[in-house]
């Protein structure tokens, strides 16, 4: 195939890309996105991950270690399928605290401090350098299969020359795309879209190549697992330690990567991709991963041994005569480099120029400038940042002469970049880890990835010299880089991973436990952790000492007039003020900081600001203060709600009291019109038979006759008074007991002989313990006979049953007597249990059986008296009146 | 700083939410077990590949896949009152 229709197919892909990403961003500028900022396009944009080592490298490790190549897969897999527990988190703090990368993350969640943000941008860069030159190494290599095999005519280019030419065009399309405005939030619509539309291109190209391979050189998906399985190759056995540390290291990497975290978090405005994602993206990693083993098994046995199987995806087709298609796969494998380059140049460059270039950009022109536009300066570094960058790789591919396997370039930098992970996850999860902890924990790791993992990737002798390799730093075996520690016989890469990782824990956990975190840390600290509870607010800046001016001119430096004079209109018209310049409330001032942070970071806006403020930040009094005034408020609420109950309870019985009250006062005027009619029937017999006594002339016989009624009429009336006077008596506490031993068989025998006088027609079986009433009480025997003969003659009176029974049963508990006085009749309503103590009360429709409704009520003054109480039964299968006397009464007690 | 303590006890839907909830996070933890659970019976002197052990790992990740697609939809309205508990 001619080279220049090569040249020419990657130079129309490019532009077709330009016109994709331009496209979409002037979309974007006038708010028309619609489904561009659909779950599809979230899903293929983290597509990135499969870079041109995934596109080529992956069938070389497949051929070289048979499964291995999964694990890379496999971790993100897990990552992602697992979102609940850390992506989503993630996501919502990127989207709540307007994060800007993953510098910016870590930075700003150890109390914005800019120190941290420039470790983990180093970080980032060192490790994004090999990776790089790995996407400029894999262009090359297609070149050459290319240029090998078209022998007419072309003569194979030079590969550092095409690797420039690859580094100056994707910086190129870069800067053009990614740093064409500073935006709230770093996003970038155009190159999200682009990097989807890449997604697609190498997922059909992979698999179109694959599907050629299965169905087109093999027969069939049968004959290719006959093949896998008659592939005889001992290296393709899985080895468990580097199996599962691969899979972890995927997944940390898919996590911390710079370019995974920018399309993950940083581009994303919705979290419910992230739901989408979380089997979208597997499926995608899955299906692009079907057929590298295929293309590997094919290749080995198809192609000449020796060829590079890096290049399997180009050199099958190629060899089978399928040029199309090997163009395909090329802008496949193109698309695949190009997509990593460009969107990990932008989030190294966003990193660069907010911890780097602007801290020290506006250290040095503190004084002077004070209206310049800092946005031009911050484009401008970016974009040199973009080109650094780029050159950086060059320099990498130069240097280490594009000779490794892709495979292990790749997982150098891996490693590399989940240094970060600790101090990410701890501070995502746990508050006590602060910014000495993850200094400590990301430096430790840094050391030893480079000691032990970067340096010796460029072989004995070029950095680190044989003698270190052999014997060691300083001549101490035991730090020999790739046996530390004497720990020989690992792996390279998974003693890198072990004793990094490690050691990178330990001395993050250890510096967190030990240290005492500043303030805006603990608040960052809480409000990253708590991200899910809210409440926390990321800052608090003291009231007032900020001139709203200079604010405002500060704000436009970085937001460009129009959004600053906006931002700040729409926060005075929001305070009930006219005009641009709102009060510097604290509120204020972190809406500000939130706008700044989304275009230079956390650190720098807040070190900005503060600047302003005249103060640096918030103090532990502060802090302290917002603690104690939510506990204030809790404790408040506390109280409140007890107080509440209190009420409730209160309003309850005085409910209950008055319900009472109301009932005796109905009682009372019943018992009135009941006591009047009382009295005066006898007074009427006895006025009427009076008056015929003292009109005279009456036979003898009726004089005694009528004499005796009235008499009976006059006794009836001083009954009643009796009665009320002895309850007087009784509720006075002046009544005189005479104590004195006496049996309760006794008792209830006279107590029953003088209740047979009530209704005496009926008939009642007695049922009795006589034994158990055999005990001597001290008390006073008339007054508890008074109560026995009540209970007895109520019994009596009012048991409806056709064969009524009185059953009375006595027992002792303790120093206490209990006497049940139990009858077989209806009982006593529910609703009259309570009443029926009280005085003149009496259940209306009972046999009327005369009585004043007062028994009961002397019953229990009596009982009162004599130190023991009566009360109703219920549940007994009749009226059952329990009386509990003591067994012996003193009399001081009465 | 805490929010009044939530409900001991929940209705049915939002019980239900709470345990896909903690499937969502179990099922990465199953994933890797399945994942290493080859290493175990391959640990022993096999030297070469199977197809056989290539199918298990993509049904493996097939069926995650699929689980993660089943859960995915009730776990997207992460509704108000969000929580790190239960």
């Amino acid at each position: 195939m001619p080279f220049n229709l090569l040249v020419a197919a990657c130079l129309l892909y490019v532009i077709a890309l330009f016109a994709v990403a331009f496209v979409v961003e002037s979309r974007a500028r006038v708010g028309r996105l619609g489904w561009l900022r659909s779950p599809l396009v979230y899903t293929l944009s983290l597509s990135i991950y499969c870079t041109a080592w995934t596109f080529y490298g992956a069938v070389g490790y497949a051929a070289r270690s048979g499964l291995e190549f999964l694990t890379i897969y496999f971790g993100p897999t897990l990552v992602f399928v697992g979102w609940w527990w850390l992506l989503r988190k993630l996501v919502r703090i990127g989207r709540q605290y307007r994060v800007t990368s993953i510098a910016d993350l870590i930075s700003s969640r150890y109390g914005k401090s800019n120190t941290l943000g420039v470790i983990v941008t180093v970080i980032a860069v060192v490790a994004a350098t090999p990776y790089i030159a790995l996407q400029l190494q894999s262009v090359v290599l297609a070149f050459g299969v290319f240029a090998s095999a078209t022998p007419e005519g072309v003569t194979a280019p030079d590969a550092s020359q095409t690797a420039f030419w690859v580094a100056v065009g994707l910086a190129l399309f870069t800067i053009l795309f990614g740093t064409r405005n500073l935006d709230v939030k770093e996003q970038h619509h155009g190159i999200v879209t682009a990097i989807a539309v890449e997604a697609v291109v190498k997922l059909v190209a992979l698999v179109a190549v694959g599907c050629f391979v299965v169905w087109g050189i093999a027969g069939g998906l049968s004959d290719i697992f006959a093949r896998i399985d008659a592939a005889d190759l001992t290296a393709w056995q899985v080895q468990p330690g580097r199996w599962t540390g691969l899979i972890l290291l995927s997944a940390a990497a898919v996590i911390t990567l710079p370019r995974m975290f920018q399309v993950m978090v940083v581009e994303t405005n919705d979290e419910g991709h992230l739901a989408r994602a979380s089997w979208a993206f597997p499926l995608y990693l899955m299906v692009i991963s079907l057929f590298i083993l295929p293309i590997a098994v094919v290749g080995l046995e198809h192609l000449p041994a020796g060829s590079n199987p890096d290049m399997f995806v180009l050199t099958l087709p190629l060899a089978e005569g399928q040029g199309a298609l090997a163009m395909l796969a090329f802008l496949g494998g193109f698309s695949s480099a190009t997509s990593m380059v460009i969107v990990e140049s932008i989030a190294l460059a966003t990193m660069i120029s907010n911890h780097v270039v602007i801290p020290i950009w506006l250290r040095l022109h503190r004084s002077d400038a004070e209206r310049e536009d800092l946005r031009a300066v911050v484009l401008n570094a970016r974009r040199l940042a973009i080109a650094a960058v780029l050159a950086l790789g060059y320099g990498y591919y130069k240097v280490s002469g594009g000779s490794a396997a892709l495979a292990a370039i790749g997982l150098i930098a891996f490693l590399g970049v989940a240094q970060v992970l600790p101090a990410l996850i701890g501070g995502l999860f746990w508050r006590g880890a602060t910014r000495t902890g993850a200094i400590l924990g990301l430096g430790t790791g840094f050391v030893l990835w480079a000691y032990c993992s970067f340096l010796p990737s460029f072989g004995p002798g070029a950095v680190l010299s044989g003698a270190i390799f052999n014997d060691g730093l300083f001549g101490l075996s035991w730090l020999r880089p790739q046996a530390l520690f004497g720990t020989e016989s690992m792996d390279p890469l998974i003693h890198a991973l072990f004793w990094s990782m490690t050691l990178n824990t330990f001395a993050f956990c250890l510096g967190s436990l030990l240290t005492f975190p500043g303030p805006v840390e603990r608040l960052q600290g809480a409000a990253f952790v708590n991200v899910f509870q809210g409440g926390v607010g990321p800052q608090r800046w003291a009231q007032g000492e900020a001139e709203p001016e200079a604010l405002l001119s500060m704000a436009q430096r970085i937001l460009g007039e129009e959004a600053a004079l906006a931002l700040f209109e729409k926060a005075a018209r929001e305070q009930g003020k006219e005009g641009f310049l709102p009060d510097p409330t604290p509120g204020f001032l972190d809406a500000v900081e939130a706008r700044l942070s989304g275009a230079v970071g956390a650190a720098t806006a807040h070190a900005m600001i503060s600047q302003l403020v005249g103060r640096a930040t918030v103090s532990v009094e502060d802090l302290m203060a917002v603690a104690s005034e939510s506990a204030q408020i809790m404790e408040y609420s506390a109280r409140l709600e007890a107080r509440e109950a209190e009420l409730t309870r209160t309003a309850g019985a005085l409910r209950e009291a008055n319900e009472k009250l109301l009932q005796l006062s109905l009682q009372k005027d019943a018992f009135l019109s009941q006591i009047s009619h009382e009295l005066r029937t006898p007074m009427t017999s006895i006025r009427a038979f009076s008056e015929i006594l003292t009109e005279g002339a009456l036979p003898s016989e009726q004089v005694t006759r009528y004499g005796r009624i009235i008499h009976d009429e006059a006794k009836r009336l001083t009954r009643l008074l009796d009665d009320l006077l002895d309850l007087s008596v009784l509720e006075n506490g002046t009544v005189q007991l005479n104590l004195a031993l006496t049996s309760l068989h006794e008792m209830l025998e006279t107590a029953l002989t003088a209740a047979r006088q009530t209704r005496p027609e009926r008939s009642f079986a007695m049922v009795r313990d006589l034994p158990a009433e055999t005990i001597f009480l001290k008390t006073d025997a008339d007054r508890l006979t008074q109560v026995f003969i009540n209970l007895i003659s109520n019994a009596r009176k009012y048991c409806d049953a056709d064969a009524p029974e009185i059953r009375i049963a006595v027992r002792q508990r303790g120093a206490r007597v209990t006497v049940d006085f139990i009858d077989n009749g209806r009982g006593i309503p529910k609703e009259a249990q309570s009443l029926i103590f009280e005085k003149f009360a009496r259940l209306s429709d009972a046999n009327r059986a005369g009585g004043a409704g007062l028994g009961l009520a002397i019953c229990r003054e009596i009982m009162a008296n004599l130190g023991g109480s009566v009360a109703y039964l219920p549940g007994q299968g009749g009226a059952a009146f329990r009386v509990t006397v003591p067994l012996r009464l003193d009399q001081l007690a009465a | 700083m805490r929010r009044p303590a939530r409900p001991l006890f929940l209705a049915r839907a939002p019980y239900r939410l709470r345990r896909l909830r903690d499937a969502a996070r179990l099922l990465p933890i199953l994933g890797f077990l399945l994942l290493l659970l080859p290493l175990l019976w391959a640990g022993g002197d096999q030297s070469t590949l199977t197809s056989g052990e290539v199918l298990y790992y993509f049904g493996v990740w097939g069926v995650l896949i699929l689980c993660a697609a089943a859960f995915a939809p009730g776990l997207k309205g992460g509704e108000a009152g969000e929580e790190e508990d239960d």
